[in-house]
């Protein structure tokens, strides 16, 4: 469903931030990009949806191939792809319903969302997934007023409502305690299991990848490193994609939460 | 540097070290000499008689002043009335036309860093170099004397300073929450309503408050120049030396600025 073809990002102050990346999603896969810091994850993703614009290579959605897109026909590409953010990125100052209700702004005209007249399928198709993400009664407060779980549920409202085909995630436990990490996570991929969404998930937490993935994917340097299934990351592969490190115990543990 | 050994070898940390030390106390002489060497120059040319018999000319001027002249306070609620509206309404002129130049100069938002934002910075500092009374000064010449030539002068005066201030919240907002909107597919200007505007509200809230308190400052002697307000008052009363009449106004302005900071505080309060 989503072909990435020899992706390449170069920043203006020289640095390659992706060489050649070839990876291909097929539909309905939750995969997640692991790696060092500043091997390129976030870049990756930004550069699906233009959010940074990639040097050379194509990115193709569906058949339609986005790095060739006019700003028009970016904008409708981008609402297929939802995306979840490290800190949630919510507007702070908007409630909770118009954070929600932002997810729909590819679809409805300005004057509409300048004065907040969403559609009402749009509105029902909100509170359905508040009530999904369990923040039915949060819909009136100001998004500044909730906590880090709770923010991140209203992050997965806002990309979910865009009904998109692939959802873009990036570090989406970054700031979350352990528990809620696990929580928001099993959110996710149980999301995308309900609707049949693709989702690359950025994500330092190892074990936590290997809790809920199906895929994983290395990536080091800005080049693919290691693609395959959780079960395969061993301490030799780890090593190859963060350096010499005991990784043991990172393994250990999901064999014990896993039994 | 500021590390050292003493003779028993222990480790001594001072915050400077002697040459440090010594340079500084340099420098404070030379400071306090160049404060000394200008205050002789002053000296030199004041003409001592007049400040020697300033406490009894100013005592002379003061006993002449009191009591203030009550009954003057009906020909004061128009002029204190438009000085009001002067500075209410200039501010809201200058936040008109200050909201898209500080757009404009922003560096995240601005269409281009070349030609745009180099001319949105000018108006910014030409706007505030100049002081509102010598705007009123050269509007009273244009368009005439009274309250128009005032409410145009303070708006003008305003621009700039609501514009810097605006622009530097603008660069100041948070990247990823515009840069969550833009992923949505939204267009250019939704990413403005949602993804900006909410996230400067409480700056500019806060400016225009903070302006129009300054206003009503500068809108109370732009009638010195003749640009309508209670500042006309003052000037006359001032040349016929009526001295009663200008302790009045004096207190009037003083209870208006007061007025005016204490509900510009309270809405500060209530927004931020």
């Amino acid at each position: 469903m989503l072909q990435i073809e020899k992706l390449t990002k170069k920043y203006p102050t020289g640095d390659l931030a992706l060489t050649a990346v070839d990876l291909e999603i097929p539909e309905g896969q939750v995969l997640a990009l692991i790696g060092p810091s500043g091997a390129g994850k976030s870049t990756l993703i930004r550069c699906i949806n233009r959010l940074v614009e990639p040097t050379s290579g194509t990115v193709t959605l569906k058949g339609e191939n986005i790095t060739t897109l006019g700003s028009g026909g970016l904008r409708a590409a981008r609402r297929k792809m939802g995306m979840i953010f490290q800190e949630y990125a919510l507007v702070e100052r908007l409630t909770v319903m118009e954070n929600v209700l932002s997810g729909r702004l590819g679809y409805v005209g300005f004057w509409r969302s300048f004065l907040r007249k969403y559609p009402q399928s749009d509105i029902d198709e909100a509170f359905r997934l508040l009530d999904r993400v369990g923040l039915l009664h949060m819909a009136d407060k100001r998004a500044d007023e909730l906590s880090g779980g709770q923010r991140q549920r209203v992050g997965i409202a806002r990309a979910l409502i865009q009904d998109p085909d692939l959802l873009l995630v990036d570090e989406p436990t970054a700031s979350l305690d352990p528990k809620t990490s696990r929580q928001i996570m099993r959110l996710i991929c149980e999301l995308c299991k309900e609707r049949g969404l693709a989702a690359i998930i950025n994500i330092h937490d190892v074990a936590l990848a290997q809790m809920f993935v199906q895929r994983v994917v290395g990536l080091k340097l800005g080049k693919l490193q290691f693609d395959g299934s959780p079960d395969q990351l061993t301490p030799d592969v780890l090593t190859s994609i963060y350096g010499e490190e005991d990784w043991e115990a990172t393994i250990e543990k999901v064999d014990e939460e896993d039994a | 540097m500021p590390v050292s050994e003493n003779s028993t070898g222990l480790k001594v940390w001072q915050i400077r070290d002697r040459n440090q030390t010594l340079k500084r106390w340099f420098g404070y002489l030379l400071a306090v000499a160049a404060f000394m060497w200008c205050w002789k120059q002053i000296s030199d040319v004041t003409t001592w008689y007049f400040v020697w018999d300033a406490p009894r000319i100013a005592a002379d001027i003061g006993s002449r002043a009191m009591p203030p002249r009550w009954d003057y306070m009906g020909e004061l609620w128009v002029p204190i009335w438009d000085t009001l509206n002067i500075a209410t309404l200039g501010t809201l002129l200058a936040l008109i036309m200050a909201v898209p130049v500080a757009f404009l100069a922003a560096s995240n938002t601005t269409p281009s860093k070349t030609f745009v934002r180099p001319v949105a910075l000018f108006i910014i500092v030409s706007t505030r170099s100049i002081n509102s009374l010598i705007w009123a000064l050269l509007l009273v010449s244009i368009i005439g004397p009274g309250v128009a030539a005032g409410l145009v002068a303070i708006a003008i005066r305003s621009i700039g300073f609501c514009a810097k201030l605006l622009y530097e919240a603008i660069e100041e907002i948070d990247v990823k929450q515009v840069e969550a909107i833009t992923a949505t597919g939204a267009s250019r200007w939704q990413v403005m309503v949602y993804g900006i505007i909410p996230q400067i509200l409480p700056s500019f809230a806060g400016i225009t408050v903070f302006r129009w308190d300054i206003n009503i400052r500068e809108s109370t002697v732009l009638g010195l120049v003749g640009a309508g307000g209670i500042g006309l008052q003052l000037s006359s009363s001032l040349n016929v030396l009526a001295w009663p009449q200008v302790t009045l106004i004096l207190l009037v302005i003083l209870v208006a600025v007061v007025l005016g900071e204490w509900v510009s505080a309270k809405v500060r309060g209530a927004i931020i």
